[in-house]
């Protein structure tokens, strides 16, 4: 186990920059994702981690050793590939013993390690079966105890669930996180999936265009994203974005939304002006009378989700999404009166997008 | 044209091909059993009656005939070495690093082919004749791979652009180094692709009679053997046609064997 440490990375293919002197740290033991578009550089940054791309820029630390300049054997990690990479020439025994049998483990020794770590993933059925006869959920958990027998001191991991199906990534991911609590080995996840960032991180590193826009729990990235774009990536429906006034009152602050005026809990440090509204479609009530503080606006589209109602809006010029109870009914075009929750409301600059501190 | 008529003309240009092409074959292959005798014989009839292995006992037993055939063998299998040795890492080369000339490299090798042996038989000659390789098989196994290696350089090109390189990038994360990755998954991977890459080379060293005629006096292969038997001396007709047989049957057997996997190799599979 060892902490990772980069600093200021930079990777360049020809003119595009993929990663742009990044520096980022992360703990011995902690499970951080990187997430973000695709093309945003977050492989890129994997690759320069287990030694696969040579940085253009900055150095990598694994445990306060750097390892910028030293070969991916040398570097003590493990890497499970986002198409598995499973040797189709070896059995599932040989490809989990593989890395055991380059290090010299004696072979006793390779033999327990590898039961183990089969047992771990529920693989030890098919020790004797070659990568061909197995499905793709089968195979993915061989690559995973391929790199975990290893006992690396850093575990890299490139989009591993995004080649299942929905419901085989859904138990792979409570097993991932099940075993990285047991391992406790610190762990690198690469994804563009917001849900796995939220659900498997300690930490989350969003990034975007090859640099780190926030890094932080998911909880926070959640509730407090760092930006527009960080609050429009993450959560499903994604956040909504209004623009609106700010006028502050002394000790009293609120935003004027199209007409509605809503107290805001805390004065925030900005200018009086234009600001934008970010609103999770989870907290905003939506009621068919008319208050000082509701938005008004016309139903679009109901969509009944199973556990909840997803409704389609339109604010003046604005789409929104809001996610109303099941028993929610209004007919397409309705009028109704949205009532965001003040504590949930985030401010961001009408400028730049980034968030207004307060 | 109607469409019943453009497939009777499909199926006439088809018939006709086929019949240009193995009509010697079959010949060849039906005068081989027939007995000197019945050869000489007017009028003949095309199917031997009886059925003999005279005429090929004649041809096995001739002078020369099994040590030429011995020495086939051997060019062949040193052809097939370097060949291997050369091409396979020369594919992965092609296949893997992008590097400056690295298209002409390619238009070069494919170049040697548009080459013309009879210019070369001459200075080639002379040449081996100062370096002590002429009349050895070692000389005729160079010229071998040399015509032999474009061919196998697309073939196990081709192969290696089939391996993935995350393969190899998995076993480098595992403890491996370059080296070591090339040859614990890349090259097992390849194998077959490899093996197909052996057979061509084969068949090609086996049937090549120009450079082993020009290159060699008394350590010939059979090719040459049967040439200067046919050309020079005057070998009888039997012996031609046993001679014809002989030398066909081993090209035949492994393109029928592994036609299905060739023309798989290929993208194409027919069954």
């Amino acid at each position: 186990m060892a902490s990772i440490r980069m600093e200021r990375l930079r990777k360049v293919f020809g003119k595009v920059v993929a990663v742009a002197d990044v520096s980022l740290e992360i703990a011995d033991g902690e499970f951080m994702v990187l997430l973000g578009p695709s093309g945003c550089g977050k492989t890129t940054m994997l690759r320069c981690l287990a030694g696969l791309e040579r940085p253009d820029g900055g150095r990598v630390f694994i445990g306060d050793r750097d390892v910028t300049d030293a070969p991916p054997a040398a570097r003590g990690i493990a890497m499970v590939f986002q198409s598995y990479a499973v040797f189709p020439h070896m059995t599932v025994r040989d490809n989990i013993a593989f890395g055991l049998r380059m290090r010299g483990v004696p072979p006793d020794e390779v033999r327990r390690r590898v039961q183990d770590g089969a047992a771990l993933l529920q693989i030890d059925q098919l020790l004797d079966r070659y990568p061909a006869q197995l499905s793709g959920g089968q195979r993915q958990r061989v690559a995973v105890a391929r790199a975990i027998v290893m006992q690396p001191q850093v575990l890299l991991m490139d989009e591993p669930l995004s080649n299942l199906d929905a419901l085989l990534r859904l138990q792979m991911r409570a097993e991932l996180k099940r075993l990285h609590e047991e391992v406790r080995s610190t762990t690198v996840y690469v994804t563009h999936d917001q849900v796995e960032a939220l659900s498997l991180g300690q930490r989350i590193a969003v990034i975007r265009g090859g640099g780190v826009v926030q890094c932080d729990t998911p909880a926070r990235v959640y509730d407090a994203p760092a930006n527009r774009f960080v609050g429009g990536f993450i959560g499903s429906p994604p956040m909504n974005f209004l623009d609106a006034t700010l006028r502050r009152d002394g000790a009293s602050a609120a935003v004027e939304v199209q007409g509605a005026r809503i107290a805001l809990p805390r004065v925030p440090q900005a200018t009086d002006g234009s600001v934008v509204v970010g609103i999770r479609p989870e907290h905003i009530a939506v009621q068919p009378a008319p208050s000082p503080d509701g938005v008004r606006a016309r139903v679009v589209v109901l969509e009944p989700l199973g556990p909840q109602t997803l409704l389609t809006v339109r604010a003046g010029t604005e789409t929104l999404k809001v996610t109303a109870p099941v028993e929610f009914h209004a007919e397409p075009g309705a009028e109704v009166w949205l009532r965001f929750d003040p504590a949930r409301i985030r401010l961001m600059d009408a400028r730049t997008g980034d968030a207004l501190g307060g | 044209m109607s469409a019943a008529a453009r497939r009777a003309l499909l199926a006439l240009a088809v018939t006709g091909v086929t019949a240009w092409v193995l009509a010697p074959i079959v010949l060849i292959a039906l005068a081989s059993f027939t007995t000197r005798s019945q050869l000489y014989a007017w009028p003949r009839s095309v199917i031997p009656d009886p059925w003999s292995v005279e005429t090929l006992r004649f041809f096995l037993q001739a002078q020369g005939v099994l040590q030429a055939t011995w020495h086939s063998l051997v060019v062949a299998i040193l052809t097939i070495a370097l060949a291997i040795v050369i091409g396979a890492p020369a594919g992965y080369a092609l296949s893997r690093f992008r590097f400056a000339g690295r298209e002409a490299f390619r238009l070069a090798i494919l170049g040697t082919k548009m080459f013309p042996a009879t210019i070369l038989a001459v200075p080639l000659a002379v040449s081996f004749i100062q370096w002590g390789l002429y009349d050895t098989l070692l000389g005729v196994a160079f010229v071998h791979t040399a015509l032999a290696l474009p061919f196998a350089i697309i073939i196990t090109t081709s192969v290696f652009v089939g391996v993935p390189f995350e393969l190899e990038e998995a076993a480098m994360t595992l403890g491996c180094g370059r080296l070591q990755a090339f040859l614990r998954v890349a090259l097992p991977i390849a194998l077959p692709g490899l093996a197909a890459a052996a057979i061509f080379t084969f068949v090609l060293s086996w049937n090549e009679v120009f450079a082993a005629t020009i290159l060699t006096l008394r350590t010939r292969t059979l090719p040459a053997l049967v040439m200067n038997a046919v050309g020079s001396a005057g070998a009888p007709a039997d012996f031609r046609f046993a001679a014809g047989f002989f030398m066909i049957v081993p090209a035949l057997i492994i393109i029928m064997v592994i036609r299905r996997y060739l023309l798989t190799l290929w993208g194409v599979t027919v069954r």
